[in-house]
């Protein structure tokens, strides 16, 4: 599978004209000076508008063509030490106002179950700023039938291979506008766009029925992620079938402990379960306790935790270029930044908001705050967190010649981890036998299981920055109302040593 | 202008065939962690989608767009885009006119105005948290958990003359209650520099109960923080199992998850085309096939008492990929999908009946099942010489369609029980296993009541379980989380 080395640095583009064109100000200050004027410590406005495009096809066909539009604003205030938050319809300065008042109510009515009062982090004041992400062309100004033209004609391509009974695609497309703007100044307009295409091919036979999707991540491009910048989808299509013909007639897996060299399209998901969630200091400090769960990595393990091996260095960042989680400023007005959290195998750092790193006495915020929609409260969610590439390090294929027998992971599917985030259980798209340092075709009916430390720290080598790859994923859940946060994670191809692998087959029943 | 004028407008402006739905959303919440409130909230939302149908080379197509919607001028353009977004799509597969008009009396007034919901609605569930979180912290204890009151009132209206209107409250109280040793790490701990990461706190405990409530009148916090406290009492003693295959008692809860999960990889479509566990083979699917050996229902019912939903389709696809963008205003009947032990029907939208000669049968929001059971879970407990009792499933995830197999953890209180009582608290495990394939084995089912389960209840709050027992459930390997 070749992938396409980026083109010319994106363009940058304006904001959407008919987000500026809202009264972003007027309603700032009627619901800033409200809150002002009910003695809220802090406020801050929100205004969203968010454009979601949502395409399936089943075979060659269209099965679903759904477009939504979110429009939208939220007031979040802290008064007498507890938060408050209303968000509503109707872009007036009245009805602005009166989410300040309804937000004062809430608060009010937790008041008595709040012993503790709000504290927020500082943070500099950053006054009209603007941020585009970089992509060159807003998928919402591609014509219809071009956009599913493209899908259909990928799906077309996968459907004549040999031994491929159907076939089913997708097409998700987002722009999202966000205007913040607080008590203390700062007012950011800012604008991103990401789209995720797949496509999976069926096989029914003989021998059951086999599945194999594409490898591509969601990214935060534009269309031009569909025309050959970022990913080559026409050469991944055309190696499926004869992929997943060898997978459906593969044997099944011996289970028992086997090392493992992952590629990055699996390994993405991994560092998302177990370290991503792990690290963020909400869950470590229990608010998530009774739904997303805790995290093993305490608190007062911070700086002395033994995560993984000497090889492993993980940073939280939401400035990469096509980032998923990646922003100009967060939803509590923090810039964004890259931060470390595990340097050489130690937890060294937590993802935070403006309220975690107050609690805690971090210093400022690190800029995780995000809410999904002007429906929802911010909260603290993941940023774009990334296993880094060895300079000069191994490639794939040198990762594999270390093992004399062991299992060789490409792509995600199946993911599920424990509320502690300790026990993990992850499958893939494709699994091939490393014996004596060489690969020896494709096995079916695996699983790998392990628990979190054990697993970093079996991890003997990363690979070099020619097995890097920035995956991800749009739907990463968390927070009570359920709330949806995209978010992304470099890797590249890693090999751990003695991981437990299942035989799926014989679990259950069997 | 009244909510019902916004749908008048679209209609008024629609140059071909049209179904307008808007859904009017009233929501409020209250988040707690370790005895104090953390979040809460007061939202209003309101929604209006447009599907529209056009002829194009080669077929019909239908395209939806959306969009939150303050004013009636902003109607029009949003018609204009969904009729311009079908004429631009490529030909749908199995298209169908249109639902035609009906009418529904039962629907009562279609233009009456939306029902709502305020913050004050959760004024007596706050004052008994406070109590709760007073006597939790007297007992040692801390409490965590979330309430959730929405209202939606969703109208319908097409060119075919279809009006509906339905309104659908859904509230649900989580409640967590963990002994208050949550936090750092003991120094009698493991080292976390060696072994496998360090265990957590000795003698931690947790336990979790939910109610589902259209309400709040219904909630009595005071009775579900007792029931916590009994259940972190049997976790007083605490025993640690090897993973393996054990005999289990799932609650209501647990079964309504794996039932859930099941109904939504039941597409008929799928299942022709060999690709999900009803399949057969060769074009057919397993209806007719007896999946177990007990007289076992599985059925959805809009207007099944407790448990009403929506009565008529108002979104394009359902949870198990069936699309039903034609098919909205199409009522919800009650559909018994396991009927006696045996697959008698799956999900299929109107243009897939059509072209296979069988009936629509579009889902409704909620989900039942029955075996005729009449033992209480206690007294289920009272019978069991030896197993587990599992009181809640989390992250389940599927592993492998073709049989349903599903992994997922235990959470918030595994205990065993021993000659027909709770004796201890177990360590949790993951578990690899299959609804389909439990149904088969489960040798006692108890009587069914309603619940709300743990890992689907964003979703589905309304269900109606049994306790099931099993007699070999599957436990994979041993979860260090408490």
């Amino acid at each position: 599978m070749a992938i396409v080395p980026p083109g010319p640095p994106s363009a940058r583009h304006g904001i959407d004209p008919s987000f500026t064109a809202l009264p972003l100000h007027a309603l700032a200050d009627a619901a800033l000076s409200r809150a002002r004027d009910l003695g809220c410590s802090y406020a801050d406005l929100r205004v969203e508008q968010l454009r979601e495009g949502l395409r399936s096809f089943r075979d060659t066909a269209l099965e679903s063509s759904t477009d939504h539009a979110t429009l939208g604003l939220a007031v979040r205030v802290v008064h007498d030490g507890v938060w408050g938050f209303a968000s509503g319809i109707g872009l007036t300065a009245d009805v602005a106002a009166r989410l300040a008042e309804r937000a004062v109510v809430t608060a009010r009515i937790s008041k008595p179950l709040t012993p503790h009062r709000v504290e927020l982090a500082d943070e500099p004041v950053h006054a009209d700023r603007t941020w585009v992400s970089a992509y060159d062309v807003d998928p919402f100004d591609v014509d219809e039938a071009e956009r599913q033209g493209r899908m259909l004609e990928l799906s077309a391509a996968l459907l004549a291979g040999e031994g491929v009974s159907h076939t089913s695609a997708s097409l998700h497309l987002v722009r999202e506008d966000k205007f913040f703007a607080n008590l203390a100044g700062t007012t950011t307009t800012q604008q991103r766009v990401r789209v995720q295409p797949a496509l999976t091919a069926v096989s029914v036979g003989a021998h059951g029925f086999a599945t194999m999707r594409t490898l591509a991540p969601p990214a935060g491009r534009g269309w031009e992620y569909l025309t050959g910048t970022g990913w080559d989808f026409d050469a991944e299509v055309a190696e499926i079938p004869s992929l997943l013909a060898e997978h459906a007639a593969a044997p099944s897996v011996e289970a028992g402990r086997y090392d493992l060299v992952i590629e990055p399209s699996n390994l993405f998901l991994t560092i998302h379960e177990s370290i991503g969630h792990a690290t963020e200091l909400d869950r470590a400090l229990g608010y998530e306790a009774a739904y997303a769960g805790t995290s093993f990595a305490t608190f007062d393990q911070l700086g002395s935790l033994h995560y993984g091996s000497p090889v492993m260095h993980v940073t939280g960042d939401r400035v990469v270029d096509h980032g998923l989680a990646s922003i100009g400023y967060d939803d509590e007005g923090v810039a964004a930044t890259t931060f470390d959290i595990v340097s050489g195998g130690t937890l060294v750092g937590y993802q935070l908001n403006r309220q975690m790193a107050a609690e805690k006495g971090l210093g400022p915020s690190n800029g995780c705050a995000y809410a999904d929609s002007p429906g929802h409260i911010p909260m603290q969610r993941m940023p774009n967190v990334s296993l880094a590439a060895e300079p000069g390090g191994p490639s794939s294929e040198e990762l594999i010649g270390r093992v004399e027998r062991g299992l060789y992971v490409v792509g995600d599917k199946s993911w599920s981890i424990d509320m502690q985030r300790y026990n993990f259980q992850f499958t893939g798209q494709r699994f091939y036998r490393i014996e004596d340092g060489r690969l020896a075709g494709q096995v079916k009916d695996v699983a790998y299981q392990a628990t979190t430390t054990d697993f970093w720290r079996s991890m003997e080598a990363v690979g070099g920055e020619q097995t890097y790859l920035l995956g991800g994923a749009f739907n990463c859940g968390k927070g009570q109302p359920g709330q949806s946060a995209p978010v992304s994670h470099g890797s590249p191809s890693a090999l751990f040593r003695g991981v437990n692998v299942l035989n799926t087959a014989s679990e259950g029943a069997a | 202008m009244s909510v019902a004028d916004l749908l008048d407008e679209a209609l008024r402006v629609a140059t071909g065939p049209v179904v307008a739905v808007l859904t009017e959303r009233h929501e409020v919440n209250l988040r707690w962690a370790a005895n104090a409130l953390t979040t809460n909230g007061e939202m209003h939302g309101r929604s209006l989608a447009v599907t529209a149908t056009a002829e194009v080379e080669g077929g019909t197509a239908v395209a939806t767009v959306a969009a939150d919607l303050t004013d009636v001028g902003e109607v029009a353009a949003l018609v204009a885009a969904a009729e311009a977004a079908a004429r631009a799509a490529s030909p749908a597969d199995e298209p169908v006119p249109l639902v035609a008009d009906e009418a529904h009396p039962e629907d009562g007034d279609v233009r009456a105005e939306p029902a709502v919901t305020t913050v004050e609605t959760l004024a007596d569930v706050a004052a008994g948290l406070g109590r709760a979180f007073e006597r939790a912290a007297a007992d040692g204890h801390l409490l965590y958990g979330f309430a959730e009151h929405v209202v939606s009132t969703v109208y319908l209206a097409s060119s075919t003359g279809l009006r509906r209107r339905g309104v659908e409250p859904q509230g649900r109280l989580e409640l967590n209650g963990k002994s208050d040793d949550l936090g750092p790490r003991s120094a009698s701990d493991d080292d976390p520099a060696e072994g496998s990461g360090g265990r957590p706190p000795v003698g931690q405990r947790s336990a979790w109960v939910g109610q589902a409530t259209r309400t709040f009148d219904d909630v009595d916090v005071d009775a579900l923080y007792a029931e916590v406290s009994r259940r972190l009492g049997w976790a007083r003693r605490t025993v640690e199992l090897p993973p393996g295959r054990y005999e289990t008692l799932l609650p209501p809860g647990p079964v309504a998850d794996l039932v859930i999960y099941a109904a939504w990889t039941a597409s008929a479509r799928d299942a022709e085309d060999g690709s999900n566990v009803f399949a057969a083979g060769e074009g057919r699917t397993r209806i007719g096939e007896r999946l177990t050996p007990l007289p076992v229902d599985l059925l959805w019912d809009p207007a099944w008492p407790g448990q009403e939903t929506l009565p008529f389709v108002a979104s394009t696809m359902s949870p198990d990929g069936t699309s039903f963008a034609f098919d909205q205003g199409l009522a919800v009947e009650p559909v018994r999908w396991v009927e006696g032990g045996v697959l008698t029907e799956l999900v299929r939208n109107r243009g897939h009946a059509a072209a296979t000669g069988l009936r629509a049968t579009p889902p409704a929001d909620n989900f039942v099942m029955d075996a005729g059971g009449t033992a209480t879970l206690e007294e289920m407990i009272a019978s069991t010489q030896r197993g587990l009792l599992v009181t809640c499933f989390w992250y389940i995830r599927e592993v492998d369609p073709e049989r349903l197999l599903l992994t997922g953890l235990t959470r918030d209180g595994v205990y065993l029980v021993e000659d027909g009582e709770v004796v201890a608290a177990v360590n949790n495990f993951r578990w690899n296993e299959s609804p389909v394939e439990l149904l088969g084995r489960a040798t006692e089912i108890g009587a069914s009541v309603p619940v709300l389960c743990r890992e689907w209840n964003d979703y589905v709050s309304k269900t109606v379980m049994p306790p099931l027992r099993i007699p070999d459930f599957n436990y994979s390997t041993v979860s260090q989380a408490s």
